[in-house]
């Protein structure tokens, strides 16, 4: 009895190698096309987590990732107690985003609610297609638009608050200025765009909804309280959680455009640090050891926030 | 069926607000383009007193002659122009290859592939890791650092991905029969019918290579070499446009200002998306629907 038993097993252990073998060959084309891919991944996003050690060694060119000596905490003691920047870029880092997610955030949900009330057809598009356009635009170029227009001699901006009779404002260079600046100029590049997640959820509203509450007489505004702000409040707030997940990205390609020496207290974040003090002067152990924070402690918001929104019920990022 | 009730005065008042607000978020959203536009086709010591906003007010083509007559702007222009198309050709292919691999059912380890893939959407080694890795593998001063490690994304593969599982499974059972393997019927069959979602990917990356400037930041040491877009953000960011008059041939007149340049070549660079932009901006908005909904 138990030697049968045996002999199935086997039998079954046997089947089953045969048949990922027959697998294989039955899909030996498909992974073929599928191998370049793997090997993209693994060299150009695997083999950077090697070189995340350097956040523990003293990295010297000479001797490379492998060969630097081992220095233990020292980078992170740097960063956490002897060094007072990294408290500063950390303060920043979370200023900003959280400035950017207070009026950023709310600003397209605003304006879809608004494209979604526009009752002339042609014009909602045409005003759609606009409200995109400088999504398209590259912060360098966005850099060059807003130093010109935001000149304090020449730039149309401060030639409006000079015609009013104020002092002109240096946006780019005075620190109280600054971060507002950004705010700004972020849902200026972003709003329209931003726009077109909840103008999807907004057309897979049932009409009926809308019919119904006409003919218990809800004029719009109630529409919009009763129906389409509750339809949309699942999507928003995903995309909430996943913005507050992603809290220590504050946006490296506008500062990095914008930011200039009489801001960097008030500007510099974990990101332009980094590529700054890294690149820039050759530091890079202590930078790498700031990278991995800034990687780990981002990793575990996006495990929150993906937590949160399965708790939810919705479908999560994984 | 029911008849829409007339407007009451409130919802005939918000109407015209609505609207007027939509002007006014489309003139937020043109005017300072617009006004960047003027501005570079004014002459440039004129410019310089300000005060142009509509119209230019002594129109001049200097800015741009100059722009067109630098060497440094138009290797860079070239530059741009060689990696957009390379880059996108390379990357849509690469793409969708990887990603028809992946839309296929019982694909031994399926599973395993997107969350390995997912992962490093959101962990990776970081700057300074990426960049000693670019160092080793020769691509410092190299062409090849704008195309190779831009030539594959998952989020592209995503969008991909949900367009061929769509697409019908007798098609390719046909393309089996006729002796077919998954290579050419992955280039005689699929591809083919998958256009729109080409053309969308395409568009996204092909923007994404106009506009990339930190891969030639970082990875580009030779001038030579560098994009439009780093070649702006070196004379923006680091506001050393003064060597770019400098390095302006002599001939043209001293009304060309560092600023009238710095705005001719804005318009350069940005002038052919905005061009294509009406034309293409529903692959946009379609691609983007298929990533926020999936991804």
């Amino acid at each position: 009895m138990e030697q049968a038993v045996h002999e199935k097993l086997r039998d079954s252990s046997k089947r089953s190698k045969h048949s990922v073998w027959r697998e294989y060959k039955k899909y030996r084309g498909l992974l073929l096309l599928l191998l370049p891919g793997i090997v993209f991944y693994s060299v150009f996003h695997y083999a950077p987590l090697y070189g995340i050690q350097l956040a523990f060694k003293e990295f010297r060119i000479m001797d490379g990732i492998a060969g630097s000596p081992w220095v233990g905490f020292k980078h992170f003691n740097t960063m956490f107690f002897v060094s007072n920047q990294f408290g500063t870029i950390l303060k920043n880092t979370l200023i900003i985003s959280f400035l950017h997610i207070v009026f950023g955030f709310p600003a397209p949900i605003v304006l879809a609610l608004l494209f979604n009330e526009i009752r002339l057809k042609v014009f909602k598009r045409v005003t759609q297609s606009i409200s995109y356009l400088p999504h398209f635009l590259s912060w360098i170029i966005l850099a060059g638009l807003l130093t010109t227009i935001l000149s304090p001699s020449t730039g149309i901006v401060n030639q409006l608050i000079a015609s009013l009779g104020f002092e002109p404002i240096y946006f780019l260079g005075d620190p109280n200025y600054f971060r507002f600046t950004l705010v700004v100029s972020g849902i200026w590049k972003e709003i329209g765009w931003g726009t077109i997640i909840y103008l999807a959820a907004l057309a897979s509203v049932d009409p009926h909804l809308y019919e119904a509450a006409v003919v218990d007489g809800a004029n719009r505004w109630r529409q919009t309280l009763s129906i389409t702000i509750p339809c949309l409040l699942p999507v928003i707030s995903i995309m909430l959680l996943l913005r507050i997940g992603g809290i220590l990205d504050a946006g490296f390609d506008q500062i990095l455009n914008l930011y200039n020496p009489a801001v960097l207290k008030v500007s510099d974040i974990l990101d332009t640090y980094v590529y700054r003090v890294g690149i820039g002067q050759f530091q890079y152990g202590l930078t790498t050891a700031v990278g991995l924070f800034k990687n780990v402690v981002g990793f575990m918001m996006i495990l929150f926030a993906n937590y949160a929104i399965k708790k939810m019920g919705q479908e999560g990022l994984f | 069926m029911f008849r829409l009730k007339r407007k009451t005065k409130g919802e005939a008042f918000f109407d015209l607000f609505n609207n007027f607000g939509m002007l006014l978020v489309c003139f937020a959203t043109l005017y300072p383009i617009w006004y960047v536009l003027v501005n570079a086709f004014n002459e440039g010591q004129d410019g310089m007193r300000g005060g142009i906003y509509w119209w230019p007010r002594v129109f001049s083509l200097e800015s741009f002659e100059a722009v067109f007559q630098s060497s440094g702007i138009m290797t860079a222009m070239g530059i741009t122009v060689a990696k957009t198309v390379l880059g996108t050709l390379i990357h849509v292919f690469f793409t969708a290859m990887v990603a028809y691999a992946f839309s296929r059912k019982n694909l031994i380890g399926g599973k395993i592939y997107i969350f390995v893939g997912t992962v490093t959407l959101f962990f990776g080694g970081g700057l300074i890791p990426t960049y000693l890795l670019m160092r080793d593998l020769q691509l410092l001063d190299n062409f090849m650092v704008y195309i190779i490690p831009a030539m594959f994304s998952f989020f592209d593969l995503i969008i991909f991905m949900t367009f061929f599982r769509e697409i019908p499974d007798g098609l390719e059972e046909a393309a089996k029969i006729d002796g077919a393997n998954d290579w050419s019927i992955l280039l005689r069959v699929v591809l083919p019918v998958s256009m729109p979602v080409i053309a969308t990917i395409a568009l996204f990356h092909g923007v994404y290579q106009w506009n990339d400037y930190f891969a030639g930041v970082i990875y580009m040491n030779n001038m030579d070499m560098q994009p439009i877009q780093t070649y702006l953000y070196r004379v923006v960011a680091q506001s050393s446009s003064n060597q770019m008059v400098a390095a302006i041939p002599g001939g043209i007149g001293k009304t060309v200002t560092s600023q009238s340049i710095k705005l001719a070549t804005m318009v350069v660079t940005t002038l052919p998306i905005v061009l294509v932009y009406p034309f293409l901006q529903k692959y946009f908005v379609k691609g983007m629907m298929i990533g926020s909904i999936k991804g």
